[in-house]
């Protein structure tokens, strides 16, 4: 190999990045060489600077320097709404609407049979735990819209149950922007049904 | 080589990162498995759900490798059922099931039409369940291990069954059950043949015991697989109602 086992071991890893194939990697690692104080060296000491001090956050399962992260140690959020979400991208995603002010509960995934993923493996026991403490009056599940994300949430609505909390999920249907003709049929359905009368 | 067919979503399993493995349940084909780019992409999101109805068109450069699909969608039969858990459960339990006790590319024409008309009951019937259950008793027979319900394995009478031999998976009276019955499963009222008898909630449970000891027996254990969590959420639901009343 030209570029040496050193180089190719670090495309190799890039590669493994979401994104990067080899091809992109191999840019990436030539692109880091040729700027190295400007790039390499920088990205060196973030990369380095994030494994020792970004971890989980023990109440939420977000990642932060902190813990408990900056969400849920901002006095300014609802801690009494509390929206349960697959994943922390999906946390970032919500976060970037700038719509919601409660807290957030990262699961880690979804149920799934064909992945042998069952609620020991995700953060449910954590959210139970988190609700039966109490202070919590409205779970909203922000699970995806997909079979395996939807039994996900009815899982979760069973499992509360018990406490006094309201348990909601996202609304379904047309988004901002859809055109109903490069639509498809699922979510045509969805939108009829979750139809709202138009106030005048 | 390639083909086109008809098929039914059973899952997809991620590959790489928006590529995934298909598993399909087709007409002619049988369960059949196959790359999809672009899986998780704006189309393919809603498409690929379990329970879905698919043309598929599959491709390959050889008959044995992995091969691709490109699908469309026939119908969404995913979508309708995503706010009822019961029913949501059991569209689950069904394509897991299809998909780990079918063998590869083996055609089960009739399979593939009994599933249909499953996913058809769970999502217009109440009593979807009983159809459950009833095709389960059907994938059995497909795959050889049919259980003999209509006449007892001991006295050979057709009236009074109760219960099935764990390892026969024959019918057994009442009368005939005796010191045994103990060691027996119970047969629910709805699966014998003639009585018709409305189930309730406990029919229901002992009807999904009794296909899955068999399923179980003879297919899950020998491959050395567990029961998809799927089914076992299903089964969980039914217990549950048997002690609370409602499902």
């Amino acid at each position: 190999m030209a570029e040496g086992p050193a180089l190719e071991e670090l495309i190799r890893l890039l590669a493994r990045l979401p994104g990067l194939g080899p091809r992109s990697a191999r840019r990436a690692v030539l692109q880091l060489m040729k700027r190295r104080d400007h790039l390499l060296e920088p990205l060196i000491a973030r990369l380095r600077e994030v494994a020792d001090t970004v971890k989980s956050c023990a109440t939420c399962g977000n990642f932060d320097t902190a813990d408990p992260c900056a969400v849920c140690a901002d006095p300014r959020r609802d801690p009494g709404l509390v929206c349960v979400v697959e994943d922390v991208a999906d946390l970032w995603a919500m976060e970037r609407a700038q719509v919601f002010r409660g807290r957030y509960h990262v699961l880690g995934g979804a149920l799934s049979a064909l992945d042998g993923i069952g609620p020991d493996d995700l953060a449910i026991p954590g959210l139970v735990a988190r609700i039966a403490s109490g202070g919590v009056a409205e779970v909203i599940l922000a699970t995806n819209a997909t079979v395996d994300g939807q039994t996900t949430a009815h899982y979760i609505s069973e499992r509360l149950r018990p406490y006094r909390v309201a348990v909601t999920r996202l609304a379904r249907g047309v988004p901002v922007g859809g055109e109903l003709d490069y639509m498809d049929d699922g979510t045509i359905a969805t939108a009829l049904r979750a139809r709202k009368p138009v106030e005048a | 080589m390639d083909w086109s067919d008809e098929g039914i979503v059973l899952g997809l399993r991620r590959h790489g990162e928006d590529a995934a493995v298909l598993s399909l349940l087709t007409r002619d084909h049988g369960r059949h498995r196959g790359l999809v780019r672009g899986a998780f992409g704006r189309r393919g999101r809603g498409l690929y759900q379990p329970g879905n109805e698919v043309l598929a068109a599959w491709r390959a450069r050889l008959a044995d490798h992995l091969g691709s699909f490109a699908c469309e969608l026939k119908r969404d039969r995913a979508e309708a059922l995503l706010d009822d858990a019961a029913k949501l459960e059991g569209l689950a339990a069904a394509c897991a099931v299809v998909d780990s006790v079918l063998p590869d590319r083996e055609p089960h024409p009739e399979i593939h039409a009994a599933t249909l008309a499953l996913l058809d009951a769970v999502a217009a019937l109440d009593d979807w369940p009983l159809a459950y259950v009833h095709w389960e008793l059907m994938l059995l027979e497909a795959l050889g291990f049919a259980l003999d319900l209509e006449r007892c394995a001991l006295s050979g009478a057709g009236d009074g069954l109760a219960f099935v031999s764990p390892r026969s998976g024959r019918a057994v009276t009442l009368a005939a059950a005796g010191q045994w019955r103990e060691r027996l499963l119970p047969l629910p009222g709805f699966l014998v043949p003639g009585r018709g008898q409305p189930a309730v909630a406990e029919d229901l449970a002992a009807g999904l015991a009794l296909t899955g000891h068999f399923l179980e027996r003879q297919i899950w254990h020998p491959q050395d697989k567990p029961m998809p969590a799927a089914r076992t959420r299903l089964v969980e639901r039914y217990a549950r109602a048997t002690t609370t009343s409602g499902v």
